[in-house]
């Protein structure tokens, strides 16, 4: 029964390793991988029921009973990321399938992509702190691969610098590892909590919490993004919308997991600093928003002001930010990825990459003008599609908590983002035609299918927040106790 | 011994640092590999160094010696390693397709 919790990590790599000898069959391995990433999220969608109804899941790997062995642990948390992870992953397969090539496809596509989301789950799932830094690899070790795919000399030049920086995000996570397992001495998330909670957390400990906090943003793009817009946007659209959607969420995820599950002692200094650090990134991503014709550098701006936005509610932490910031994050997630797809097929459709050189884009195709516009409304937090909830949580809790400067620069930032993305949609969307009838590419039906669902999904997220609800809080509700998560992982047997 | 392995890890970690500030890109991936090594050095002695015998229950007498930190560092060198091969590949191709192995000419800042 609890052999479920592994399964998100164990399906991909699995079902990934067989398609690498599928390598000639590529519509064999597009059936199969989708399959396997709708496999995952029904997966789930029933873990998630599990969790309701019996709390907390865990898999003691070979039977070594916590803290001495690694164990996965499904709290709703981490259990509603896998499942909006493996939902976009399966949307933004289908927009690869017309989009990405056959080269890219016998270059094993999508076994990079089932590893890369195997990486992502392993992450969202593991209690281990060791066992996070291999998900990470694991991740990571799939991205570079497949951001350098196709081997283009702007691809090169981009990726060597993204190799480069997580390199060495790597090597400070394994130092922080290593001081923590010097002075604790144990890795198993919740007996750090634990340990941490008994000797209180004295200055050396919360060193140690900041070069965490270091890693974490610089995965996540928080204020350290700034090899985040380069290599976002030269890898292939369906390759970009899955970084921009999946990769710094498994950041905000760990700094979300370390600062309320472990170091919640001392708000005063650590949380003050994230806070610091969500303003400053809010308003540089907006200035790099504002600052490009790029539409491929505009839509990776938009991922760094979200990354501000969803820290300003770990750094209030209190229930109703937290609640706030998981919507937030599943919107974005979904807004994110449309986002890119979008941003990708207009690329496709003109040929030119400044939103300034296109023009009339909705009579080439309505459904695609409409959906840009429905994620500009969705992003900017319009009710009442899926930013809005998030966006009123976070802005309660700041009002609650007396944090005026980020709730300023929150609201900013929604601004920001609706201004910079109405200048596309005015200039390259309304306006005169400047495609020909002759010279149209139709829009393939295969591009226009996964923006289609992702708006759809947009509008029914915000739609039926309510039937979310249930999960949401009792994922804020664990994040807010850590007694629950310790409870359901050292305490007694099953 | 602990302290002469932690001015061991500093010298390491200097040497890193020097070699990752360069232009390039063969020495910032040496200094890369360099860095790998000193972490591995200090998992090790956070883990305190040979103190007890043989971690093998009934073979030895306690103390033992925390077996952990072993563990630990041989899945860090496989990583490291996988890294560091792909990265040398990728400084190749890189070579190859820009004609340069510096960095200063593989900035990139070709509009705006």
């Amino acid at each position: 029964m609890n052999n479920l919790v592994v399964l998100p990590l164990i399906i991909p790599i699995m079902v990934g390793v067989i398609l690498v000898f599928l390598r000639p069959y590529i519509r064999l391995q597009r059936v199969i991988s989708l399959l396997t990433m709708i496999g995952v999220s029904g997966l789930s969608i029933y873990m998630l029921n599990v969790i309701q109804t019996d709390g907390i899941i865990r898999l003691d790997f070979g039977g070594w009973k916590p803290p001495f062995g690694i164990l996965f642990v499904g709290d709703s948390f981490a259990v509603l990321l896998v499942l909006t992870a493996s939902i976009v992953t399966a949307v933004c397969l289908i927009y690869a399938f017309s989009s990405i090539g056959e080269k890219h496809e016998k270059m094993f596509f999508y076994p990079f992509v089932l590893f890369l989301i195997a990486g992502v789950n392993g992450s969202f799932l593991t209690g281990d702190l060791f066992n996070l830094f291999v998900c990470f690899e694991l991740m990571l070790l799939a991205s570079y691969a497949l951001v350098t795919l196709g081997g283009e000399k702007v691809q090169l030049r981009e990726s060597i610098k993204y190799v480069v920086i997580n390199v060495l995000a790597s090597w400070f996570f394994l130092v922080a590892l290593a001081y923590l397992y010097g002075t604790l001495g144990t890795l198993n998330m919740a007996h750090i909590s634990e340990r941490v909670a008994e000797a209180g957390q004295d200055p050396l400990l919360t060193t140690i919490s900041i070069v965490f906090l270091l890693v974490f943003s610089l995965k996540a793009g928080l204020l350290l993004f700034f090899w985040l817009p380069g290599s976002y946007s030269v890898p292939p659209t369906a390759v970009a919308a899955l970084f921009g959607a999946l990769l710094t969420k498994v950041g905000i995820y760990a700094l979300f997991r370390m600062f309320t599950l472990i170091f919640y002692h001392e708000p005063s200094i650590t949380h003050q600093l994230i806070g610091i650090m969500a303003g400053v990134t809010i308003i540089l991503g907006c200035m790099g928003a504002l600052a490009y014709k790029d539409v491929r550098l505009i839509v990776s701006y938009n991922v760094v002001i979200a990354v501000g936005f969803i820290l300003i509610g770990l750094a209030i932490a209190t229930p109703t930010a937290i609640e706030g910031s998981i919507y937030y994050i599943i919107h974005d997630m979904i807004a994110k990825a449309l986002l890119f797809l979008l941003a990708g097929a207009m690329i496709k459709m003109t040929g030119v990459t400044k939103f300034d050189q296109m023009s009339g884009l909705i009579r080439n195709s309505p459904i695609f003008g409409w959906m840009f516009f429905i994620v500009t409304c969705s992003l900017a937090g319009i009710p009442p599609l899926s930013g809005f909830v998030g966006k009123i949580l976070v802005g309660q809790s700041a009002i609650e908590a007396g944090s005026y400067v980020l709730l300023a620069l929150a609201f900013f930032s929604s601004i920001v983002v609706l201004y910079s993305l109405l200048r596309i949609f005015l200039n390259a969307i309304f306006g005169e035609t400047i495609i020909s009838k002759e010279d149209e590419v139709p829009l393939k039906k295969g591009l226009l299918i996964p923006v289609v669902l992702l708006g759809f999904g947009t509008i029914s997220l915000g739609l039926g927040a309510e039937a979310l609800a249930d999960y949401v809080s009792n994922a804020a509700y664990t994040l807010t106790n850590p007694a629950v998560y310790i409870e359901a992982v050292l305490g007694g047997d099953e | 011994m602990e302290t002469l392995i932690i001015l061991l890890i500093g010298i390491l970690v200097t040497v890193a640092t020097y070699l990752i500030l360069s232009r390039n890109i063969i020495r910032v991936i040496l200094g890369t590999a360099v860095f790998s090594h000193a972490v591995h050095l200090l998992i090790l002695t956070m883990g305190d160094l040979k103190r007890g015998s043989v971690p093998l229950l009934k073979e030895a007498e306690a103390p033992y010696t925390d077996a952990l930190p072993q563990a630990l560092i041989l899945t860090a060198i496989v990583i490291s390693f996988a890294v560091t091969a792909f990265i040398l590949v990728l400084a190749f191709r890189a070579y190859q397709e820009a004609g340069s192995d510096d960095l200063h000419e593989l900035r990139g800042t070709n509009d705006e």
